[in-house]
């Protein structure tokens, strides 16, 4: 199908884009990679009044990566934050989630900050976001500017703390600490959809190389990204000592995922304590200093 | 009301195109209706079987999820700008056609813009970089076997003939 009739904007800069994102408000719509927005537009499920097409704001196209973490510009599209070296010494995490997004074609288009303001809670980026414990800024015409703490940013499915008139500038993803380690484990229906169920976790190891710290996020389990500490049931061993079945139950008994037709939630549930405890040994490996493994892996 | 028209200019397979369209004409639709440029296909209309991927500034890209307004002052790269000025198969149509890669042909012009970029960027590729090159392209009729075999011969045919 065809998209419905809408208003055009194409700023040159940011003031611009703010100033028309003003005056708009609830009507308009912001257009970056558009690789979800073009789809619910043809379809027919979304038909904002107002388009506003940041694609020409050169400023919003940044990756930068410091000692602190990776600050994301709103237009660096999936497959250059995927190509930074750069990006991915600081916070490798971010290759490893973008590899499972969708596919590279989508990916050329398709932005990171834009993956976080749609907000699925199926989509990997706004869990590595959780996870990590990153921030989106957003901008508005003539107001300061406001960092929303993932755990406060996804409201949720499909919805963000983001109000009319603001435009998301850019994301923060914080570096990892010492000893630590991510994974990304997630299974899809086919390559490239979205996943049935998937966890990514983040493990700290102490000096002996006991688990001193361990999280997992959870997508499609949720309406929003479901973010678990399960660091006590881990019980600071080593990883070749935890008792992972437990850790499986204990996951399965703190998520409430939905039924669709893809999977029942009994399922969903099962997948998400399965995969979480392998992201688990797979991001204590990481941070082990494994050089086996990479923390990336699609499972079936 | 007269929806609204945007002039744009848009320089596909290297010819400079000012045309004026409604701000929701999809890329896809700008390249077949408004340049008459049929080959490129519109199969899905919302991103998943790839039949209208394009070559946009060089990266392949879904011309059904694109704007054409979006894509003013950019260079686009169709199925009908891949052969040489002489109009010679490039060697991945070449390849496609030796290996048998394609029996309907309907997908065939966004595999064949997918994989021109994909060697390009990884000119002898292994099969599982062919694998997730090609993995956002559906073929409905071949079973895949003969589109990969296409790319590693494609990939051998741009070797031998130096890259152009």
């Amino acid at each position: 199908m065809k998209p419905p009739p809408f208003d055009y904007h194409a700023p040159r800069d940011l003031g611009e884009a703010l100033a028309v994102l003003a005056e708009v408000g609830a009507h308009g719509k912001v257009l970056a990679g558009g690789q979800s927005l073009i789809p619910l537009m043809n379809m027919r499920l979304a038909a904002p009044e107002h388009l506003v097409d940041i694609n020409r704001v050169a400023a919003l196209d940044t990756v930068d990566a410091g000692r602190d973490g990776v600050r994301v510009g709103a237009l660096a599209r999936h497959a250059a934050v995927e190509r930074s070296e750069a990006a991915v010494r600081v916070q490798p995490l971010l290759r490893t989630a973008l590899r499972l997004v969708a596919h590279p074609v989508i990916r050329n288009r398709g932005t990171v900050v834009g993956s976080l303001v749609h907000a699925d809670p199926s989509a990997e980026l706004p869990a590595v976001l959780t996870l990590l414990g990153g921030t989106v800024r957003l901008a508005r015409h003539g107001g300061a500017q406001r960092d929303v703490a993932a755990g406060r940013f996804f409201t949720g499915p499909l919805e963000s703390a983001l109000q009319p008139g603001e435009l998301a500038v850019s994301a923060f993803f914080p570096a990892l600490p010492p000893r630590t380690g991510t994974a990304f484990h997630e299974v899809a229906r086919r390559h490239g959809d979205y996943a049935v169920a998937g966890a990514a976790a983040l493990v700290t190891l102490d000096d002996d190389l006991r688990i001193a710290g361990a999280r997992a996020v959870f997508v499609s389990a949720g309406p929003v990204p479901v973010l678990l500490d399960l660091t006590e049931v881990c019980e600071r061993r080593p990883a070749a000592s935890v008792d992972w079945p437990a850790v499986e139950r204990a996951v399965r008994e703190r998520l409430d995922p939905d039924a669709d037709i893809h999977a029942t939630a009994e399922y969903r549930r099962h997948l998400s304590g399965v995969l979480a405890a392998r992201a688990l040994r797979t991001a204590a490996a990481v941070a082990a200093g494994d050089p086996g493994r990479s923390g990336e892996e699609r499972d079936g | 009301m007269a929806e609204a028209r945007h002039a744009i200019s848009l320089t596909v397979n290297g010819v400079v195109h000012e045309v004026r369209v409604p701000a929701r004409r999809l890329l896809s639709d700008c390249l077949r209706h408004d340049l008459g440029l049929t080959g490129t296909h519109v199969g899905c209309e919302h991103g998943v079987c790839g039949c209208c991927t394009v070559l946009l500034d060089g990266e392949p890209a879904r011309s059904c999820l694109t704007f054409a307004v979006t894509a003013d002052g950019h260079e686009i790269t169709t199925v009908e700008g891949l052969a040489g000025p002489d109009g010679t198969p490039s060697p991945v149509q070449r390849a496609f056609g030796e290996c048998h890669a394609l029996q309907c042909g309907f997908c065939t012009p966004g595999f064949l813009c997918t994989v021109t970029a994909l060697l390009r960027d990884t000119p002898a590729p292994t099969d599982d970089e062919v694998l997730e090159g090609i993995s956002g392209n559906l073929c409905r009729c071949t079973g895949y076997q003969n589109i990969v075999k296409a790319v590693h011969r494609a990939a051998e045919l741009t070797a031998e003939e130096g890259a152009p």
